[in-house]
């Protein structure tokens, strides 16, 4: 009997220190829904109710009944069978069937169409927590955002035609962008899309490296325009998948088993238009990998609290030299660094979740409501400015930080096991495997840079920074608070010079930028949840045997954590900044001879 | 065709979490000392109803008798999918075995309409696996027990498959009937989300007096029964009250009912401690297999 919700000591206090009601308010917009819908909250309070009970019953369901599939998922993977379908691993067709009983398939959808209007904040928590009992299953549930594209981009009859069965739980989806000639660069999309004479729509050609292809509903980005290349000739394209769509074949690949990646061949299949023409990368497939890319941070961290488990567990069960290996300094280092990168990607997360639902819920509210008062007006434009640019900023920052986490976190977890986490004997290898995509789809981790990067030197940085300084912490961070300021300060010493050395300057020591500010932010939010007005006491590790438990505040412990964070990082910020002011450009200059000649095939 | 099913459930003690202090000195269980939760087999019962509800179209009503910390196990239920609740409590109820409870039930089932009654085999507190076939001999009902497997339904006829422990039987009766369902027969589906959020707040008349009576500890008795009408009221308009029968309302012989319609005595409790002492090696070979297993049999360890 586990419970991935309840077990989890960090997510429990998060739940508590995070302002819930305030986005709860958002997403019902007032509680207008209680008075249509039975199951609607009516007032903040029933809504973390609500949220609270969902996430109970998804960390059981999680624990005792998708983590004991896991093993197998990985090892049968999925098929492709002679008839040209796809048939899941049976833990993932057994836990989806669990998934859509219950009436967790539509988490974010509205009301209206049977869902359960959650916001983005309590999604990633539950991504997190179904990732780390099977990473793969989340491919299929934390692709919710297909559903969500739908909704806020296509018309009211391709809302109704689809939505309600994206929440039963009775089709899934799949964002179909990449092709053999345009991974990273989707501008270069060649499928054609095509009307007849009547209007109709039709697709025609390949698409490759699909996440769940072989699902029922096929967002499909293609050219409408032939004759206009880039990204202003796509278009955004729906589909059911027929007899037209063949699934040609699927990969063979090193982690996620349980997900199946399919290369399609569309054969002018009929489809239609999401929204307006050439409006298809830009912004519908921009909004739709930036609640992916939240999706895949919540998976990353599900795989990396998975691993530190193991890890956490094997370094106080196993002895050598006399005693737990726990008790070796670099043992022990090594598994405080890992829990402590895991909170800080997680309130990254969360952090970032809960400004897009900021983001989402102002661009509605001045959509649908917008104040005739003209300056309440412009409060909320201003408001929904400023959130639409911190979205845009930390929503890469946080897939880049939690995927490249998973990956550190696995690799120690196998390290701390030793030959044991080599083995297949242990679940660590798994989850280094399972980790390894997460850097790479939906935007590798130097593209995240790339968007993350703008924003930490157009000023969104400085603002939001700004604004984290000036809430209100306990006197007891205060030293640490000072040493942010002075990180800051580097940070900003190194986005001034930059600026003077142009865009190519900027986008060669990006990630050293976008870490500085990662870092400044993640202090931050250590100190924000070491002031938090949440109460909660967590058991400090029993001293096996005793049996007494003792146990600590939440908010001390992660004063601790903080302190221990800003601590190590403060000279990490010095000496990036330091990196950033050298003015080193080997890597344009000396390329050619520092990389040597490309091999010559044999 | 649809069919109307009840099953009856039970609150019990987790007996996985079993500590020193599980028992009272004369021999029952002393309840205060572990989580209560809903009885895992009464779980595979409810998954069976609300899969024939799902095929065949229907009502689940789930009855439970206990106390009033027994709205829990019939919030689940509502969590789940049933349509109904009925939380039977009374004093004198208090100390019924078997017998009683089976009496009890009945009492309660004949209220219902129904087409079949499903029952958990045992639950794990008594695990007499009594209550069940009890049950439907005062209903006057044929019954299946220990059932894994539904067949169908049609023309009035029920076909189960029942696991006899050493092979399988596949029966066939008529409706209605009372069947009692074993763990092997299904996975019980989790909560519903959107039911989660809605019964949350559902609650027994005796739940609402009790948590009023905490909140408002100085109100006169009077002052509560207004509180505690004007809350029923408000819960009613959203169909957030929970039925609550009493052994009145039933209608029971009262000498059938608690301590007097139970005939069950404890004799005696004996604290079983299993320890290994033998042990044997057996080489995996064929060979080596096979003799075990004829030694087993030999011996009457198996059969």
């Amino acid at each position: 009997m586990a419970n991935f919700y309840r077990d989890n000591d960090d997510i429990q206090f998060l739940f508590r220190h995070l302002n819930l009601g305030c986005v709860a308010r958002i997403m019902e917009e007032g509680f207008k829904f209680a008075e249509e819908f039975d199951y609607a909250p009516a007032d903040a309070d029933e809504a973390i109710a609500n949220y609270d009970l969902v996430l109970d019953s998804l960390g059981q369901l999680s624990g005792d009944f998708i983590a004991p599939r896991s093993e197998d998922i990985d090892r049968q993977g999925s098929t492709l069978n002679e008839d040209g379908t796809v048939s899941y691993a049976d833990g993932i067709r057994e836990s989806l069937e669990m998934l859509a009983k219950a009436d967790v398939m539509g988490f974010t959808m509205p009301h209206r169409f049977n869902g359960l209007n959650f916001p983005n904040v309590i999604y990633s928590i539950a991504i997190e927590i179904v990732s780390r009992a099977d990473a793969s299953l989340m491919n299929l549930f934390g692709l919710q955002g297909i559903a969500e594209t739908i909704n806020f981009f296509a018309s009211e009859e391709i809302r109704q035609k689809y939505l309600s069965r994206f929440s039963a739980g009775e089709v899934t989806g799949a964002m179909v962008l990449t092709e053999p000639d345009a991974g990273s660069d989707l501008q270069s999309c060649k499928l054609k899309a095509f009307a007849d004479d009547a209007g109709n729509w039709y697709l025609h050609g390949v698409k490759r490296f699909i996440t769940n292809g072989c699902g029922d509903v096929l967002l499909v980005l293609s050219r409408s325009e032939p004759d206009r290349s880039g990204g202003l000739g796509l278009s955004l394209f729906v589909c059911d998948r027929g007899p037209t769509v063949h699934v040609r074949r699927i990969e063979d690949k090193l982690g996620i088993h349980g997900s199946p990646t399919c290369e399609l061949f569309f054969d002018n299949t009929p489809c239609e238009l999401i929204g307006e023409r050439k409006r298809g990368l830009a912004p519908y497939v921009m909004s739709l990998m930036n609640g992916a890319r939240l999706g895949i941070s919540g998976q990353s961290l599900g795989i990396a609290e998975a691993a530190y488990r193991i890890a956490r567990d094997y370094a106080a069960s196993r002895k050598q030299f006399g005693g737990p290996i726990e008790k070796i300094p670099a043992v022990r280092d090594m598994v405080i660094n890992m829990k402590m990168d895991i909170e800080a990607a997680r309130a990254l997360l969360y952090e970032t979740s809960r400004v897009v639902d900021h983001d989402n819920g102002y661009a509605k509210r001045l959509e649908l409501d917008p104040p005739k008062d003209k300056e309440a007006l412009k409060q909320i434009k201003d408001a929904s400015r400023y959130y639409k640019r911190c979205a845009g900023m930390l929503t890469p920052m946080t897939k880049y930080f939690s995927s490249e986490m998973s990956n550190r976190v696995t690799y120690d977890s196998i390290q701390v096991l030793g030959g044991s986490g080599f083995m297949r004997d242990y679940p660590c290898e798994k989850f280094a495997r399972d980790a390894r995509i997460t850097t790479i789809y939906e935007g590798t981790s130097q593209l995240q840079i790339v968007a993350a990067v703008r924003g930490v030197c157009s000023g969104t940085a400085e603002k939001y920074l700004h604004n984290l300084e000036s809430e209100d912490y306990v006197k007891e961070v205060n030293d640490l608070l000072k040493i942010l300021k002075k990180g800051t300060e580097n940070l900003f010493k190194a986005v001034a010079f930059v600026k003077e050395k142009g865009v190519d300057y900027m986008d060669l020591y990006g990630r050293d930028l976008v870490d500085m500010a990662i870092c400044l932010i993640c202090g931050y939010l250590f100190c924000g949840q070491a002031s938090s007005k949440a109460d909660y006491e967590i058991a400090v590790a029993d001293k096996r045997g005793n049996g007494q438990k003792e146990t600590i505040d939440m908010k001390k412990r992660k004063e601790m954590i903080a302190r221990r964070y800003i601590t190590k990082n403060a000279a990490l910020i010095k000496a990036l900044s330091e990196k950033v002011l050298s003015g080193e450009r080997s890597t344009f200059e000396q390329y050619q001879t520092l990389a040597g000649p490309v091999p010559e095939e044999k | 065709m649809a069919y109307n099913c009840v099953v009856p459930i039970k609150q019990v003690p987790d007996t996985k979490r079993i500590t020193g202090d599980a028992m009272n000195d004369d021999g029952t269980v002393n309840r205060g000392s572990l989580p209560a939760i809903f009885n895992p087999e009464d779980l595979n019962a409810l998954e069976m109803a609300l899969s024939i509800k799902d095929k065949f179209g229907g009502k689940v009503t789930v009855i439970t008798m206990g106390l009033p910390a027994a709205g829990a196990i019939l919030r689940q239920s509502l969590y789940r999918g049933a349509d109904e609740a009925i939380l039977i409590t009374d004093r004198r109820c208090a100390a019924s075995d078997t017998l009683a409870t089976s009496y009890i039930l009945s009492c309660a089932v004949r209220k219902l309409d129904y087409d079949i009654v499903l029952c958990g085999r045992q639950a794990i507190d008594g695990d007499t696996a009594q209550v069940g076939p009890q049950l439907a001999e005062k209903l006057g009902i044929p019954q299946i027990t220990y059932v894994e497997e539904l067949l169908d339904i049609a023309n009035g006829k029920i076909s189960a498959k029942r696991n006899m422990g050493n092979g399988w039987q596949e029966v066939k009766c008529r409706l209605p009937v009372l069947l009692t369902v074993i763990d092997e027969a299904n996975e019980p589906r989790v909560a519903i989300a959107k039911k989660l959020m809605k019964y949350k707040n559902a609650r027994t008349p005796i739940e609402i007096q009790m948590q009023l009576k905490e909140d408002n500890p100085d109100a006169s008795e009077d002052e509560l029964a207004a509180l505690a009408k004007g809350k029923i009221g408000t819960l009613t308009e959203k169909d957030l009250v929970i039925k609550q029968w009493d052994l009145d309302f039933l209608g029971a012989d009262l000498e059938w009912c608690g301590r007097d319609g139970s005939p069950t005595k404890v004799h005696r409790i004996q604290s079983v401690v299993l320890t290994a002492r033998d042990s044997k090696t057996v080489e995996p070979s064929e060979q080596s297999i096979s003799d075990m297993i004829h030694e087993l049999i030999s011996d009457k360890t198996i059969s």
